[in-house]
């Protein structure tokens, strides 16, 4: 299995977002969940939408993936639509039955809401998780939060966590099978019985696996100190993040979005959502 | 299936990993072979030609896409048998073995398997003796925490793990891999006499030529995903170009063989072991009689 | 040529909780290393040939005895850690386990993690990786990630993240006991090329015969201590010291010995399997006995 290419959502690609410094995709998505939670009315989400649109053309990200990677929240958006239809009060009564009254505005915010979800996951997994891959990812991090490191907060080794988990996970993973392979060959069983049972029946794994992270935890770092490791001081990188007039422009664009937003509220009219 | 005499056989099997997406692989392509009762049967071939997965299919870790695989005559993935009782059947010793220990003591960890088949307390401790006796461990080292031992001695404590459930047919997967040489004969060797003593059926997968060449009487030969060859351990050795025309190699002595073949000096092809070359030679020449 | 590492009668306990689990690893340890060249370290598992590994980089040091390492006294009491660092970027280590000696996801990233803790520029990085990987041929997998290649691949990519530090003398910890017999002929064919190309002493510690063929020099060890030492030929020309350290010889220099205890004189030593029958034939041919 290609664990380690879906840990981190990542999918292969040249495109300008793929392309774009991992620092500057960081700050545009922050400043994108701002923007998101700026468009208020109709209009404002149109032009929302329109711009998620073109980010995902850009990147040539096939739409299924993105449909895809909806589907976990699928249950949080259907919950909070049936909430906001049955409990926002407008003034065009739909249906009214019993205690329960539906307006017209219920079901536009509703709409709405789910929208605005859709648009945040959509938007930020296109400029950052789907084109930015968990390395540079953290190593972005570890350079915007550089400036830290000064009041004593341990960026560096936080960024170094990371990547060594990045890079242990497939190995824990094979690991954790062959184990279990090895345990039901002498007849454990994960699969039958009680929850205690079942519970139980894991001690056998996770006895093996914890002993050999240790193992493995040993070795590597007397490797890294064998290799001249000896914490980020005077440390340099191969790969040095320049950041271009390009990427500059692209956090801008991201920020002017949100300044065209409250523009649009201010100026139009049309449904505004409720929260 | 009375008609031959197979403990286990495989059925025109076939497997692919990650079937339908990117990195599709066929590790294991119409494979038709039959594993002789009461022989120890080698099966070679470079990485990647489906070994450890094809032996996986023999209890049942690995489910073949389509083919039969049968244990004592019984299709496994039959709907009326119950898996765990072919594990027991079949004990399955992975790679690195040493790795999967877990209890507190070593006694418990080899009493595992025999106590998730149901076997009585009182009867566990005879079977741990018993295989531990087998494998060649201490019995001073039961009550150990097995994460004390050796590593040879973990080898022999996860070997043991798995005579405990006294399989009828004993599956080991590069057993003597990472061990040093004297390591080596000795957890073959006490495979070999544990298979002689018990008429058991034993499966060694292993990348040694010359360890095979000691240790097994038929050879599976694998490439590819594809049986290439299935036959008597002398008469796979004597196609040596055959084996390296798909990256595996011969003994060394077996080469040595050849080449006094070629001299003139010959004793026979099928050698491929140093001992038994030196006593055809010295027998030949009869040497080292009236000189001594 | 220097002495790059030199050993007088070094040795280590690795210390238990109770006396008695007290293990002495190494026993008055003596021995040389000459800058260039190519040594192998024989031992069975537990002869303290890992132990001596770990004390030539450093991981450890000596209880007692002196060990001098390109000209540091690493055992002089007052050694400073800055010392130790700057002999580490000389002496570099390759592991047993190809898996817990890559810390970066990423090939390339993972060569160039060395050189970037010694604070080399960016730009020679680059150059360093980009010219290691290709000394090791696994310049088309420097973008793929680690956890997907061999055990062999992984062993290259670890090579190639001593030679991009530029290290002098790199020491293989087993490097090769968890391959297949391909991923060995690999690792040895760059172990070879990194002495004979590129100057680099290497120390090759392993438990299998053929590897000690490429070797200048073979130092044999068993419990604790140094048994026996000279060029292959000389050292297996003693099958039975070797079979008493729990090792063996090459089949062909095994084949000769029994020949050689039935009367047949054959000399001993290595030899490719048709000097093998060469001299087998000669020796019968000599012996009048010969078709």
């Amino acid at each position: 299995m290609n664990f380690d290419v879906a840990f981190g959502q990542y999918c292969e690609g040249t495109s300008l977002l793929h392309r774009l410094d991992p620092r500057a995709k960081i700050l545009m998505s922050l400043f994108y969940i701002v923007d998101v939670f700026l468009a208020k009315n109709v209009f404002a989400f149109a032009v929302l939408t329109a711009f998620v649109v073109f980010l995902i053309a850009l990147s040539g990200i096939n739409m299924k993936i993105i449909l895809r990677g909806l589907k976990p929240v699928l249950f949080i958006m259907i919950f909070t639509a049936v909430i906001n239809i049955f409990w926002y009060s407008g003034e065009t009564v739909l249906v009214s039955f019993w205690i329960i009254t539906i307006y017209l505005e219920g079901i536009y915010n509703a709409l709405l809401i789910v929208l605005r979800v859709v648009l945040l996951i959509a938007g930020t997994s296109v400029i950052l998780t789907y084109t930015t891959t968990p390395l540079s990812l953290t190593d972005g991090l570890e350079r915007l939060l550089s400036p830290l490191a000064k009041i004593k907060v341990p960026v560096h080794e936080f960024a170094l966590m990371m990547t060594i988990a990045l890079r242990f996970i497939p190995t824990l993973i094979e690991e954790t099978g062959k184990i279990m392979d090895a345990q039901k060959a002498r007849g454990a069983a994960f699969t039958e019985g009680s929850l205690v049972k079942r519970v139980k029946a894991l001690i056998p794994v996770l006895v093996p696996l914890f002993a050999s992270s240790f193992r493995r935890a040993d070795e590597l770092a007397t490797a890294m100190e064998c290799r001249c490791y000896r914490g980020g001081k005077g440390r340099t990188r191969m790969h040095v993040l320049k950041a271009t007039p390009v990427d500059v422009l692209a956090v801008l664009v991201i920020i002017l979005l949100g300044v065209a937003l409250v523009l649009i509220n201010n100026f139009t009219g049309g449904f505004a959502i409720g929260w | 299936m009375t008609g031959n005499n197979f403990a286990a056989e495989f059925r025109a099997v076939n497997y692919t990993y990650n079937k339908g997406i990117a990195y599709e692989k066929h590790a294991v392509a119409d494979v038709s072979l039959g594993i002789e009762r009461g022989r120890v049967t080698g099966i070679i071939g470079s990485t990647g030609s489906g070994k450890s997965t094809l032996i996986k299919m023999l209890n049942g870790l690995v489910k073949p896409d389509d083919g039969e695989v049968i244990v004592d005559g019984v299709n496994i993935w039959d709907k009326k048998v119950k898996m765990r009782d072919v594990r027991f059947k079949v004990g399955l010793v992975m790679q690195y073995p040493e790795y999967q220990l877990f209890d507190e003591t070593v006694e418990g960890d080899i009493a595992f398997g025999p106590r998730n088949m149901g076997v009585s307390e009182g009867e566990l401790h005879e079977r741990v003796v018993e295989a531990a006796g087998f494998s060649g461990l201490d019995t001073a080292l039961l009550s150990k925490s097995p994460f004390d031992l050796s590593g040879g001695q973990k080898r022999r404590a996860a070997l043991a793990g798995v005579m405990a459930m006294r399989p009828s047919i004993l599956v080991l997967d590069e057993p003597a891999a990472g061990l040093d040489p004297s390591g080596r004969n000795e957890i073959l060797g006490r495979i070999k006499s544990y298979q002689r003593e018990n008429g058991n059926t034993v499966v060694i997968v292993s990348h040694s030529m010359e360890d095979v060449a000691k240790y097994c009487d038929r050879l599976a030969v694998l490439s590819e995903g594809r049986l290439v060859a299935c036959d008597t351990t002398e008469n796979i050795f004597t196609e040596g170009e055959k084996l390296q025309s798909i990256g595996l190699d011969v003994p060394e002595i077996t080469k040595v063989a050849d080449e006094l073949e070629k001299l003139g000096v010959g004793v026979g092809r099928d050698v491929y072991t140093v001992k038994y070359a030196a006593e055809k030679l010295i027998e030949k020449y009869a040497l080292g009689k009236g000189r001594e | 040529m220097s002495k790059i590492i030199k050993a007088e009668n070094v040795s280590f306990a690795y210390e238990g909780d109770t006396p008695e689990e007290r293990v002495e690893a190494l026993k008055n340890v003596s021995f040389e290393i000459e800058e260039g060249t190519f040594t192998v370290i024989l031992g069975r598992n537990g002869s303290g040939k890992s132990t001596l590994a770990k004390l030539l980089c450093m991981v450890n040091l000596p209880d007692s005895g002196r060990l001098v390492i390109d000209g540091v006294d690493v055992t002089r009491g007052d050694v400073t850690e800055d010392e130790i660092y700057d002999l580490r970027r000389e002496i570099g280590m390759v592991f047993q386990n190809p898996d817990n000696q890559i810390v970066a996801t990423i090939v390339e990233d993972d060569v160039a993690f060395g050189p970037e803790n010694l604070g080399i520029e960016p730009a020679e990085i680059r150059r360093r990786v980009d010219e290691a990987l290709s000394a090791v041929g696994m310049s088309e997998y420097a973008r793929h990630s680690a956890s997907r290649l061999s055990g062999g691949q992984k062993q290259r990519v670890a090579i190639a993240g001593a030679l991009a530090m530029k290290r002098r003398c790199i020491i293989f910890d087993e490097s090769t006991a968890m391959l297949d017999p391909l991923g060995r002929r690999e690792v040895m064919k760059s172990i070879v090329r990194l002495n004979r190309e590129e100057g680099i002493t290497v120390i090759l510690i392993t438990h299998y015969m053929n590897e000690a063929s490429f070797a200048d020099r073979v130092i044999v060890m068993e419990d604790g201590g140094v048994v026996t030492e000279g060029t292959p030929d000389e050292v297996f020309s003693r099958p039975e010291e070797m079979f008493a350290a729990g090792l063996e010889v090459p089949q062909t220099t095994e084949l000769l010995w029994r020949l050689r205890k039935a009367g047949l004189d054959v000399p001993l030593g290595t030899c490719t399997p048709s000097e093998c029958a060469a001299i087998i034939k000669d020796a019968l041919g000599k012996r009048g006995d010969a078709v």
